[in-house]
């Protein structure tokens, strides 16, 4: 039948819906105290996992408070926080599998921790020594490791939603049981991307997670001047998807609304969309300083919601955790963090021969003659280009 | 006068442009309360108020196309685009749309009214996507008008000029100068005719033609060839689309070469249209092939950003290298 709505109710007299009459819950689980709400169903998590959870929680601030630090001392050009949305990160990519793939937007590198990037792995990105797996060509914080399938962030907001889409469509075709998964912002959800990407994955019944992180902000624009609808979940629905919203500062309410989207993403060959509802806890980058656009008052409240001194109160309920562990934790991470950017920053920058490969899987006689011409000037130069002088 | 830098110099332009036409609009990502990641546009809500100067929702498709909706029906659309590597989501609004809106309806319609400003190039430590100069896609559009200031002088006369022009204008900013630049500029309104390039420097040897950030380049070349007897014409474009051939030609037939220095890629930079339509116009009076100095053929890489910049030791080798041709 062409033109099929699910809706075959009639009526006879004007009436129009508006965004309240979508109502969407929010899940939570765990509250406050670190107790869990009475007749809240739990994720699956057992010790070891939550350890991993808190773990990976753990390096992260420490990572943010340590790498603004250092971008502060001119050490490194740039530097962007996941503080305050560690739940929404890690809560979810402690639902999958490793080998369902991630497409990250920029905030979610402790996705890519959990996954296994060693500490080395962060600051070899961060200063794009020789050693960084993106060979110094991007900005600090554009991580990517095919071995722990996570594709390599790209600056332009939004292209990754399309293409969670066809990484989905693909597993699916390759007969894989894996999903994609996709964060975003909601900011970024305004893009055309997002329209043409949930579409398609909801046509196509393409297995994969859209998971929102709504913040509260994109840079500066606050979500009331980012949307007038009912947040991100309502359009879910209505690309007719699977859609959940959760606290996003409630690591076991994203894990288990996560466990479950896949589930369904991978019985169903269907995408989720997961809105997670949380608040970013520090300016949008090292660039920025939101005191220019918001209160103190709201960023003090918002830090009572800390979503990792949440999950610590439960671990600590549960008999999983001592404080003392908790601050010997802190302080292992801290000096190995230190370290690490004390060897990361010593060694070189790749090769000036970088410059041309990967422009296409071999570089072309042009581009040959162009790096001949570059180094002969250098040769020239040397005291000019200290990067790449008297290296070949 | 006063000496303001080229984000105050902007500010100033806009404030103008809203002032003498209320039916001028400001918007575009962070523009609003924030005043723009850059701030070109801080005080502007407050001075016209929120239905003048606003936030978009994150879409710079959104945003032409919404541009392309208000300056079909009268208004004057000033749209900033966060940085030009962001453009390209607009892209089929702004050379699908906004360039082919009289054409396509016999001037039933136009949408004369927009100007796109956008802070574009590199040397900032950006990488790939917080440098690019993409001009060149948008001079290949007919119907477009293509726009690049060197300085805070020019930068509010050309963007006035841009704003009140009968076309939709693409203003690119030159962001690594944005507070580098500062220099003397006058309170009150002017404007600087778009598609006339400027002689910045007389000079007798060769031309050394560029736009923008890049005009700090070929002057720093200029005088490292002047140590060596070369005598200069430096010359600015200002204007991409149209672009100024007698201005160019006529210094060209003088000085019997040129180089041209750009910071986007070689290969199909706009640095080709110049040399193709220069050799034309003066091939009598050349004395050596036009050559240029771009950006490699290469994404606009973090790391090895001063060996890709087309710098001025390079531009100075050009120079040294056409002359004894
Ligand atoms: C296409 C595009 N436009 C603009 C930008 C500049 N920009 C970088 S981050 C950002 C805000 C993103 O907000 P959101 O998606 O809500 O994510 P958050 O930063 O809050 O995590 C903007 C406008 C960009 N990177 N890409």
């Amino acid at each position: 039948m062409s033109n099929a709505t699910s809706n075959t109710e009639t009526v006879h007299r004007v009436s129009f819906l508006d965004k309240d009459s979508l109502s969407i819950p929010i899940l939570k689980i765990l509250q406050a105290d670190g107790t869990t709400f009475e007749n809240a169903v739990l994720p699956v998590i057992d010790q070891d996992l939550a350890a991993k959870i808190y773990d990976t929680c753990v390096f992260t601030r420490v990572l943010d408070e340590r790498m603004l630090a250092a971008q502060r001392q001119g050490r490194i050009s740039f530097y962007m926080t996941c503080t305050g949305e560690e739940a929404a990160v890690v809560g979810s990519v402690a639902a999958l599998d490793q080998d369902d793939v991630i497409l990250a937007q920029y905030r979610e590198h402790a996705a890519i921790r959990y996954r296994g990037f060693t500490t080395e792995q962060f600051m070899n990105q961060m200063f794009s020594n020789e050693k960084d797996l993106g060979k110094g060509r991007q900005m600090p914080i554009h991580y990517g490791c095919e071995a722990l399938n996570y594709q390599t962030i790209s600056s332009p907001l939004a292209t990754q939603i399309p293409q969670a889409t066809g990484v989905g469509y693909s597993l699916k075709m390759q007969g894989k049981r894996n999903v994609a998964i996709c964060y975003f912002g909601e900011g970024a959800a305004s893009e055309g991307d997002f329209h043409a990407g949930l579409n398609m994955a909801a046509v196509l019944n393409s297995p994969v997670i859209f998971f929102c992180r709504n913040n509260g902000y994109a840079i500066s624009t606050p979500t009331n001047e980012q949307f007038a609808g009912n947040g991100i979940a309502s359009r879910g629905v209505g690309y007719g998807m699977h859609t959940i919203r959760v606290d996003g500062n409630d690591m076991l309410a994203v894990m288990a609304a996560t466990q479950q989207a896949r589930a369904y993403a991978l019985e169903h060959n269907k995408p989720v969309l997961i809105e997670a509802m949380t608040y970013r806890l520090g300016a949008h980058s090292s660039s920025d300083d939101p005191s220019g656009y918001r209160s103190k008052d709201e960023e003090a409240k918002w830090q009572q919601h800390d979503p990792v001194k949440r999950f610590k109160l439960w671990l600590i309920n549960k008999g999983w955790l001592a404080e003392s562990d908790d601050a010997a934790m802190y302080e292992k991470y801290r000096e190995e963090v230190l370290a690490a950017v004390k060897v990361a920053e010593k060694l070189p920058a790749p090769g000036i021969d970088e410059i041309i490969e990967d422009v296409l899987d071999e570089p072309t006689p042009r581009l040959k003659q162009q790096l001949t011409e570059l180094k002969q000037h250098i040769k020239k130069y040397p005291d000019s280009y200290p990067r790449s002088a008297g290296r070949d | 006068m006063a000496k303001i830098n080229m984000l105050q110099a902007i500010n100033d332009a806009l404030t103008i442009a809203m002032e003498t036409d209320d039916k001028a609009v400001i918007f575009g990502e962070d523009v609003g309360h924030f005043g723009g990641v850059f701030r070109a546009t801080s005080g502007l809500q407050d001075k016209f108020g929120r239905d003048r100067c606003f936030n978009t929702p994150l879409t710079e498709q959104g945003i032409a196309g919404f541009a392309n909706g208000l300056a079909s029906n009268g208004m004057t659309a000033i749209a900033e685009i966060q940085f030009a590597d962001y453009i390209f989501p607009a892209f089929d609004q702004i050379v699908n749309e906004s360039a082919k809106f009289r054409y396509r309806s016999g001037n039933e319609f136009n949408v004369g009214g927009i100007t796109y400003r956008t802070p574009y190039g590199g040397g900032i430590a950006g990488g790939h996507y917080h440098s690019q100069s993409p001009e060149a896609y948008f001079t290949q559009t007919p119907g477009l008008k293509v726009v690049v200031p060197r300085n805070a002088y020019q930068a509010k006369g050309l963007l006035l000029a841009s704003i009140r022009d009968k076309n939709p204008v693409v203003f690119f900013e030159p962001k690594r100068l944005y507070r580098a630049s500062v220099g003397e500029v006058p309170d009150e309104a002017y404007e600087i005719e778009l598609g006339k390039a400027e002689v910045v420097q007389e000079g007798t040897d060769i031309t050394v033609l560029a736009w923008g950030a890049q005009m700090e380049i070929v002057d720093e070349a200029a005088k490292m060839a002047a140590k060596k007897g070369i005598s200069c014409e430096v010359i600015d474009l200002r204007t991409l689309a149209p672009w100024d051939v007698d201005t160019v030609a006529a210094s060209v037939k003088k000085t019997g070469r040129l180089v041209i220095n750009h910071e986007a890629p070689l290969t199909g930079g706009f640095a080709g249209e110049i040399a193709a339509t220069i050799q034309q116009e003066c091939f009598l009076y050349l004395e050596s092939p036009i050559s240029r100095v771009c950006g490699l053929d290469t994404p606009y890489p973090l790391i090895h950003e001063k060996e890709y910049m087309p710098d001025a030791l390079k531009t100075f080798e050009a120079i040294k290298a056409s002359m004894k041709y």
